[in-house]
């Protein structure tokens, strides 16, 4: 072996990763809230919407669970425009990422919903609270913390998954990683780093969903 | 300018194989290792378990896409010229390997400890008890999990697309790029991967739902 590794040019460069971990980072935590904001509306609608709206519903979770986010991303960036439906890299990016998203975490709430004992629906009814109110104040709550783990670790991988924006030149880490990788020809060195930063932002998104699920739903409960 | 006819859309669906072969390959070896995986997750020796579960979490914490160009263009720098096909398969394996150990390992640990107790009381030693009597109970427990994995495998095949190795994702780039109709190509695409993971989705719930069925009958008997 002839291979001298040089991680000083990559460190030189650090700033710029960086940047572009910031971004991921950015782009991933706008795609978590987003994307649960479209989970929680659809999987409203996909229960207890009109038949039509419940069928669309239904299409899309399927369609997007079963086709490849790199095939989304370019619909969006690459067919869309033919619509007339233009954006840049990263806006195509994160409408991947939350249409995405929204998708795996709309079945997933949905599962929660359906894990709330039927009494408490009843006593919702009993109360005279509409449909709406008793999704909102009885059901969502225990829902949400019923598959809490389950959420975290879809969007661990979202985050992870989001690699690939890069082929659609968005300027995430990924893309950071190539820049660099094509101007110091240290490929093994950048990606090595560039999948270490990866693992340390998963862990340590981890850990803040952990802490999230303590404060949120254990403390909480005591008061 | 070109339109995209015939040909064109018998280009892609003929790169669906690379697509559907690569999804089998990396099943088939990365199920091996896999299995590998689970059983020394569960082993006594908490520094063989320590080293499974490390694997395991490098390799779920870490982008598909970073492992293909580690493995694409790291291990080239040490001598060793790997063609596509070598490169990916090994990147696919190691991947799914990491997914199924841990699928596994879960349905393994799924079968209670009584069973493990009665197998010992009998006086079979750890490899009989383990493949004789938690492995084919655990096996019915995994197949629904392991096809649902499958859907995501063939998904996560569109990835290699973008080190240049051509499948259907890949094969749609070249159509569009021959014919500047990214609104046909790529609708084009999605749709045959739909076609390819629809129907093992459904039957990972149909299979779901069945187990569940017999759960529940075999718990009142």
């Amino acid at each position: 072996m002839t291979y001298v590794f040089q991680f000083g040019i990559v460190f030189d460069r650090f700033p710029e990763l960086l940047e572009g971990a910031l971004l991921t980072i950015r782009l991933a935590a706008m795609a978590l809230v987003l994307g649960l904001i479209v989970a929680v509306t659809c999987a409203y609608l996909r229960m207890s919407g009109p038949k039509p709206l419940r069928v669309l519903v239904g299409a899309y979770v399927e369609g997007i669970r079963n086709t490849p986010f790199l095939v989304q991303l370019y619909i969006i960036f690459f067919s869309l425009p033919g619509m007339g439906i233009r954006m840049d890299a990263n806006q195509a990016a994160l409408v991947g990422m939350v249409i995405n998203f929204g998708a795996y975490a709309t079945e997933i709430v949905r599962a929660g919903v359906q894990s709330v004992p039927a009494g408490q629906i009843e006593v919702g009814l009993a109360l005279g609270l509409k449909r709406l109110q008793i999704y909102r104040f009885i059901v969502l709550f225990p829902a949400i913390k019923a598959v809490f783990p389950a959420l975290a670790s879809q969007f661990i991988l979202l985050l992870l998954g989001s690699s690939v924006v890069s082929a659609i030149s968005a300027n995430e880490l990924t893309a950071i990683a190539n820049t660099l990788q094509s101007t110091t020809f240290r490929a093994f060195e950048v990606y090595i780093v560039v999948t270490l930063m990866y693992l340390a932002i998963a862990v340590a998104f981890r850990g803040l969903f952990a802490a999230l699920y303590w404060c949120v739903f254990v403390r909480g409960r005591e008061r | 300018m070109r339109l995209f006819g015939l040909n064109d859309f018998l280009f892609i669906l003929s790169a669906t194989r690379w697509t559907i072969l690569l999804s089998l390959l990396a099943f088939a070896l990365g199920g091996l290792l896999g299995a590998v995986i689970a059983v020394l997750r569960i082993s006594r020796f908490s520094a063989v378990r320590l080293a499974a579960a490390s694997y395991v979490q490098l390799f779920q914490g870490t982008p598909l896409l970073m492992q293909l160009f580690l493995i694409y263009y790291g291990l080239s720098l040490f001598g060793l010229r790997l063609d596509a096909w070598t490169a990916v398969t090994i990147a696919y394996t190691i991947y799914a390997a990491a997914f199924l150990g841990d699928i596994w390992r879960g349905c393994i640990q799924a079968i209670p400890k009584e069973q493990w107790e009665a197998s010992r009381a009998l006086a079979l030693g750890y490899a009989h008890q383990l493949f004789l009597v938690i492995m084919p109970q655990a096996v019915r427990i995994a197949i629904p999990p392991t096809v649902g994995f499958l859907v995501q495998l063939v998904k996560a095949t569109a990835v290699a697309s973008i080190i240049g190795f051509v499948e259907l994702t890949r094969a749609g780039q070249l159509m569009t790029n021959a014919t500047f109709q990214p609104m046909i190509v790529y609708p084009i695409v999605a749709v045959l991967y739909l076609s390819l993971c629809w129907p093992l989705s459904v039957w990972a719930q149909h299979l779901e739902k069945r187990f569940r069925v017999e759960n529940v009958m075999g718990r009142r008997k």
